[in-house]
């Protein structure tokens, strides 16, 4: 049986609720942390922990943290990453909207590690319903001296708000969001300077993903040693996987890092196999950004070993081969599955989400989604397949932001792996007629 | 919608809302509260941002009404043109479109007699296809105001339709 240190608690009736979530020892960490430990014990902790950002990236936690700038009378600020705009990925608003608490209590202990006296949670703007449960539970911890002036007694004060955006991917770039939180369009920044060193307001500030900050709370709780225990190798601990697509029970699961990902698939505890016992075709593991693999690469490895749910076993193989735990994002698909269609779905949302500043990715995301849309009408030619190879080979490394590259990774895997679609696709563009329906809704009953 | 022929002014109850987000800033940091006080106007203000509207929150947080056309024209959510008093958004990223959500806007649209990004006669529903919403688990879906609707099937969508045109309301994020 998986271990559960996030999600352990989130169908006890009541828990979004503040006396709820106490009666199930909910802020006695932050108590016992406020009482025993310094700010940098908690540092310490998180460093031990191996815990890696869990918003896409993966960079270590505790050494993000001890990177962060300190001069004197430069007020910090830690920011919560809650933008969660990657196709493929819905864990943080599952936390938030279930367990609101653990997320404000990781908020409390992170900013007292980091001596920042405010922070703000970044929601995007179509999860106000979240942002609403957010708000309550903090105006709760408010009332129960747990946020504001010396908080329980520690001389510490810490003030917590809510900000909401307003439908933009990018701003989950952390430049973006900060930019965005400062009142302007979310265009990304040139780095350096880091927000470690300049970030809100151009104060030192910490950006951390939803799941990256709850998590710190079971770290203190049994310590880092012991949290590292957890996992395989360099992928310490659990993480929340959005498992959705052609399967049986789609939904978000908390696994120790290391599960099989054959097992994830098949197996009831997880997305309890594909529907219809339909075969699998290919997965996008990560959120929409990381390469997809055909269902051979996704269960093993090029070498033949078992792919496991680590950082390390999806990536390994590099891009020819692999791909990357991202978001834990894990999109299914079943052996009818158009993957040209899909990638074009892709394509179509990062030529949406583009801010424009930089070309290869203002331009290169227009051409790629223009042509797959050809190829989709029954007028692509052979060439075309070289043409879109060419243009996202021309983004990768030329751009502010990894916006432009996120948008070229799904296009190259999509023609490594499945080229022989494309190539049926523009010679007998009658094959394509069939596929915007091919998957009908009352199909999808089983 | 038809805001323009009235003076464009937050009630009292919406300015109490303002001054409450303003002092979630340090001094001096006013214009953090662009984003959160433009969905309020569009809110108040019958769905949708009006160059008046936008002049009105420029002239609240005391900055030039540039700064606020050049965020509103960035973020997705804030409506340029009037919308129907229902905006209808349907997700059509992968998830979505892996279980069904095609069928969905072609049912919107032949039931409502409209094509995507158009308005009924009536006033009454906008329909717009929008990116992933972080419902892909619950695919496929869609989005009235705050409101999420999750493992649609056609049945749902025409019991919603029907709830909406009862209820009769402008919908809204916050
Ligand atoms: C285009 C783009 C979108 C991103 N979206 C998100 C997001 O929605 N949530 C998130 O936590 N990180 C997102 N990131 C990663 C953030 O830039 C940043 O690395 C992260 O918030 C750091 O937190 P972590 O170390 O806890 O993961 C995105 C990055 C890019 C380039
Ligand atoms: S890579 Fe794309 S999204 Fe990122 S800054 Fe450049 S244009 Fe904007
Ligand atoms: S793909 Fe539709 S909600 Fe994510």
């Amino acid at each position: 049986m998986s271990r559960k240190l996030l999600l352990k608690n989130d169908h006890i009736p009541g828990i979004a609720g503040l006396s709820v979530y106490r009666q199930n020892g909910g802020y006695t960490v932050l108590e016992e942390t406020l009482k025993k430990r310094s700010a940098d014990d908690v540092i310490e902790e998180v460093k031990k922990s191996g815990l890696r950002g869990r918003g896409g990236a993966g960079f270590p936690t505790g050494l993000k943290w001890s990177f962060l700038a300190r001069p004197e009378g430069v007020p910090r600020y830690l920011v919560c990453n809650a933008d969660e705009s990657e196709p493929g990925t819905f864990k943080d608003r599952y936390l938030m909207e279930r367990i609101p608490h653990i997320l404000v209590e990781g908020m409390i202990i992170s900013s007292y590690a980091l001596g920042a006296n405010t922070a703000y949670i970044y929601i995007r703007g179509e999860y106000f319903y979240v942002a609403k449960i957010l708000e309550k539970a903090i105006d709760e911890a408010y009332a129960a001296g747990l946020l504001g002036k010396n908080i329980l007694g520690s001389g510490f004060d810490l003030n917590l708000y809510v900000q909401v955006g307003a439908g933009a991917y990018i701003c989950g770039e952390e430049t973006a969001l900060l930019e965005s939180l400062e009142g302007k369009r979310g265009n990304p920044r040139i780095k350096p300077p880091f927000p470690a060193v300049a970030g809100l307001y151009g104060c030192p500030t910490v950006v951390n993903n939803v799941e990256t900050i709850a998590a710190v709370v079971p770290i203190m709780k049994m310590g880092g040693e012991e949290y590292a225990k957890i996992g395989i190798g360099k992928s310490t601990g659990t993480k929340l996987i959005s498992a959705s697509g052609h399967i049986n029970k789609p939904g978000v699961y908390e696994i120790e890092l290391g599960v099989p990902v054959e097992e994830f698939i098949y197996s009831d505890q997880y997305c309890g196999g594909i529907k219809g016992g339909r075969k699998l075709k290919a997965v996008v593991a990560g959120g929409s950004s990381v390469p997809i693999l055909p269902a051979e690469l996704i269960l093993k490895t090029a070498a033949g070993e078992p792919r496991l749910m680590t950082y390390e076993s999806l990536g390994d193989g590099g891009f020819a081969t692999g791909t990357m735990l991202g978001s834990g994002g894990f999109i299914v698909m079943d052996e009818d599955t158009s993957i040209v269609k899909n990638l074009y779905t892709f394509a179509r949302f990062y030529h949406h989400e583009s801010c424009g500043q930089c070309s290869p990715c203002r331009e290169g995301t227009g051409w790629m989604e223009r042509i797959l849309n050809k190829i989709l009408e029954g007028k692509g030619t052979l060439s075309d397949i070289d043409l879109l190879w060419d243009i996202q080979s021309k983004i990768e490394g030329k751009t502010i932001c990894p916006l432009g590259e996120a948008a070229a990774w799904p296009v190259a895997a999509a023609i490594r792996h499945f080229r022989s679609e494309f190539e049926a696709y523009v010679s007998n563009p009658d094959s394509i007629k069939d596929i915007k329906h091919y998957y009908r809704l009352n199909q999808t009953s089983n | 919608m038809n805001t323009t022929s009235k003076e464009i002014r937050f009630s009292d109850e919406a300015m109490a809302t303002v001054n409450k987000i303003i002092a979630r800033y340090p001094e001096g940091r006013h214009k953090s509260a662009l984003i959160p006080i433009l969905h309020l106007a569009q809110a108040e203000f019958g769905g949708w941002l009006s160059p008046e509207t936008m002049d009105h929150v420029a002239s609240i947080l005391n900055i030039q009404p540039i700064e606020v056309y050049e965020v509103a024209s960035f973020y997705s959510m804030f409506n340029l043109q009037p919308v129907g008093k229902c905006l209808i958004e349907v997700c059509q990223t992968s998830s979505c479109w892996l279980c069904g959500a095609e069928d969905i806007i072609d049912h919107l649209e032949s039931k409502l007699g409209i094509s995507v990004g158009e308005t009924t006669a009536d006033g009454m529903f906008t329909l717009k296809t929008v990116e992933c919403l972080g419902s892909c688990g619950t695919a496929p879906m869609l989005q009235v105001g705050a409101d999420y609707h999750e493992n649609l099937t056609i049945e749902k969508v025409d019991n919603l339709l029907d709830q909406l045109k009862k209820e009769d309301r402008q919908s809204r994020y916050c």
